[in-house]
């Protein structure tokens, strides 16, 4: 099946900043995993309703009672930095 | 706005609602406002690799609760989605919501605007996790101008209901009548304390107008950022003006997100790059479907309390009541239950709403307290409309009384006891202090005599003022009357 990709608009969802050579290749590359994947479709029978969950499971349930959080410090150990006891990231509006 | 003009305005809501369970939505970890930032927080809330988030049964009950009572339908089976986007309030980059089959679809919800009931309908009720809180540095405070942020993920994962209602608002007042209700529906329930000034209850209105009759919407503009009904009510007032300017000038409206700038008072335009997002919404691989035991949903209607609607109905048919009053008595659990208490410990329905929607809400105004948060119990209520009933103490010494309970929280009996506020009906103890203020006013006595009868109330303030509000004033009306009449 073929499958048309715009591989700026995939970059840009995904923040990958590509080069030219990169989306020339993953533009090629891309429809073949898509592809692969669609062969679900031919063995889909009529008497298999779609379905996102392999095991058959529903209702999967926690009691709300209170856990261990994580020490702080464990907590703010994978921060890229930390101010005030937050996390400090990079600024959030993207400027062109 | 005028409602016979060309153009009709088309207003949906889009409300956020964080529930009150104890635990977040996904993890055990604490669900509670105002903590230091980053410990309430662990391995599922902070997205590490290879958690796995599992669904609070309370959340989803809370969520059926709400869905029942705006009568909608429990789906059988609805899914969590996840929602992706590049924002770093949540650390997972995705957040885990619902999509397109939600766990309640299609209720209503009747308001009253005018004296008149408008049922808005509402498209569905989701849930989803809420996202962290963000601190932008920097002089200002705005985002464009901040050059770094900080995330306190304290609130990231907090169960959160989204309740979208139809385009069937058609002013800022309905929406204003619409959100009220809501908020009293949500209490009573049970399910989230409702704050909007702590963000447990926020709102996103998207706003168009059309010519009126017309089967098309006009171009719909959402706006964020209004933390009180009275923003959302002056938000809409505001972005309806613009919007039928536009169109009057015949100036081109586009479809946009608007920020209302509450101390300004006007809704700006955010930039496009900020709200372009693409969701690339999935079926969240982590958590099975949702399939309601049927049982259970019946077990959750069973135990639904009665909503503030109903509540009004029966306070204006059993008590007989004004609208005005039902409105301020049934418009919250909380005083509803304090009016109902206190009849049923024997106060005069009538003069317990009167004494409450005055006396006590003019109390509570004056010192910044919910009913919750004073000293005053049902039981002084019960005391104070008995005893003022007997004449045991005057509607002043009540007041007195009310007062003396509000800021200490004594008995009411103790207080007119303490206070000597049992009304003095001794006629000849009454008699003296009448001679006497008739000796220190013979201006107004005279007046009184050559007809000017109204100044009658004059000397009865006085003689209460004498006897510190004591004085049974219908008595020393009377005595007042018959010295005066007899020349004495």
């Amino acid at each position: 099946m073929p499958v048309e990709i715009d591989i700026e608009h995939v970059a840009r969802l995904a923040r990958l900043a590509l080069t030219g050579e990169e989306k020339e290749r993953l533009s090629r590359q891309l429809p073949d995993i898509l592809s692969h994947a669609a062969k679900v479709g031919e063995v889909a029978a009529e008497d298999v309703p779609p379905t996102a969950y392999a095991v058959p499971r529903s209702n999967v349930f926690r009691a709300d009672e209170p856990d261990e959080c994580l020490p702080h410090d464990a907590a703010m150990a994978g921060a890229p930095e930390v101010e005030d006891h937050r996390f400090r990231v990079p600024r959030i509006v993207e400027m062109e | 706005m005028a409602s016979n003009d060309a153009h009709e305005t088309v207003i949906g809501l889009e409300c956020h609602v964080e529930l009150s369970t104890a635990t977040k939505m996904f993890c055990g970890c604490p669900n509670e406002f105002g903590a230091p930032p980053n410990t309430h927080v662990c391995e599922v809330c902070l997205g590490h690799p290879g958690s796995l988030p599992v669904p609070n049964r309370k959340a989803v009950e809370y969520a059926i609760r709400i869905g029942l009572a705006l009568g909608c339908e429990i789906a059988p089976r609805s899914l969590f989605h996840r929602k992706n986007y590049f924002y770093p309030d949540m650390p997972k980059n995705y957040q885990i919501s619902q999509y397109d089959l939600p766990l309640c679809v299609g209720g209503h919800l009747d308001v009253e605007v005018d004296g008149r009931t408008r049922r808005i309908g509402i498209t569905r009720v989701h849930l989803e996790e809420d996202t962290g809180k963000t601190v932008h540095p920097g002089t200002t405070g705005r985002i464009a101008e901040a050059e770094y942020a900080l995330e306190d993920y304290n609130r990231a994962g907090v169960p959160l209901v989204e309740i979208v209602s139809e385009p069937d608002v058609r002013s800022a007042e309905e929406a204003r009548a619409y959100l009220t209700e809501l908020r009293a529906t949500l209490l009573a329930l049970g399910v989230s304390d409702v704050r909007m000034e702590e963000g447990s209850l926020r709102c996103d209105a998207n706003v168009s107008v059309r010519s009126r009759g017309a089967a098309e919407l006009g171009t719909k503009v959402e706006i964020k950022n209004m933390n009180s009904i009275r923003s959302v009510e002056r938000a809409l007032l505001f972005e309806e003006e613009r919007q039928r300017r536009a169109l009057a000038e015949g100036t081109p409206l586009v479809q946009e997100t608007r920020h209302w700038d509450e101390d300004a008072g006007r809704t700006l335009p955010l930039r496009s790059k900020e709200y372009a997002f693409d969701y690339r919404y999935f079926p969240e691989p982590d958590i099975p479907p949702l399939e309601p035991d049927p049982a259970w949903i019946e077990e959750i209607r069973a135990s639904l309390p009665e909503l503030p609607a109903e509540r009004r109905a029966r306070f204006a048919e059993a008590f007989d009541l004004p609208p005005a009053q039902v409105r301020v008595l049934a418009g919250s659990t909380e005083w509803a239950d304090f009016f109902e208490e206190a009849v049923r410990l024997g106060a005069d329905p009538r003069a317990a709403a009167n004494w409450m929607t005055q006396d006590l809400a003019g109390l509570l105004n004056q010192h910044r307290v919910e009913l919750s948060g004073s000293k005053v119990t049902p039981a002084h209520l019960a005391d104070l409309v008995r005893l003022v009933g007997e004449g045991t103490i005057s509607s002043a010494g009540g007041k007195a009384a009310l007062e003396e309970a509000f800021a200490k929280g004594a008995s009411v009996e103790q207080i007119v006891e303490e206070r000597g506020l049992r009304q003095v009906s001794d006629v000849a103890a009454l008699g003296a202090i009448v001679d006497e203020v008739l000796a220190e006013n013979p201006g107004p006595a005279e007046q009184f005599r050559s007809g000017k009868e109204g100044v009658i109330g004059f000397l009865v303030g006085q003689v209460m003022r004498r006897s510190g509000g004591a004085a049974n004033p219908k008595l020393a009306q009377d005595l007042l009357r018959e010295r005066l009449l007899t020349g004495g």
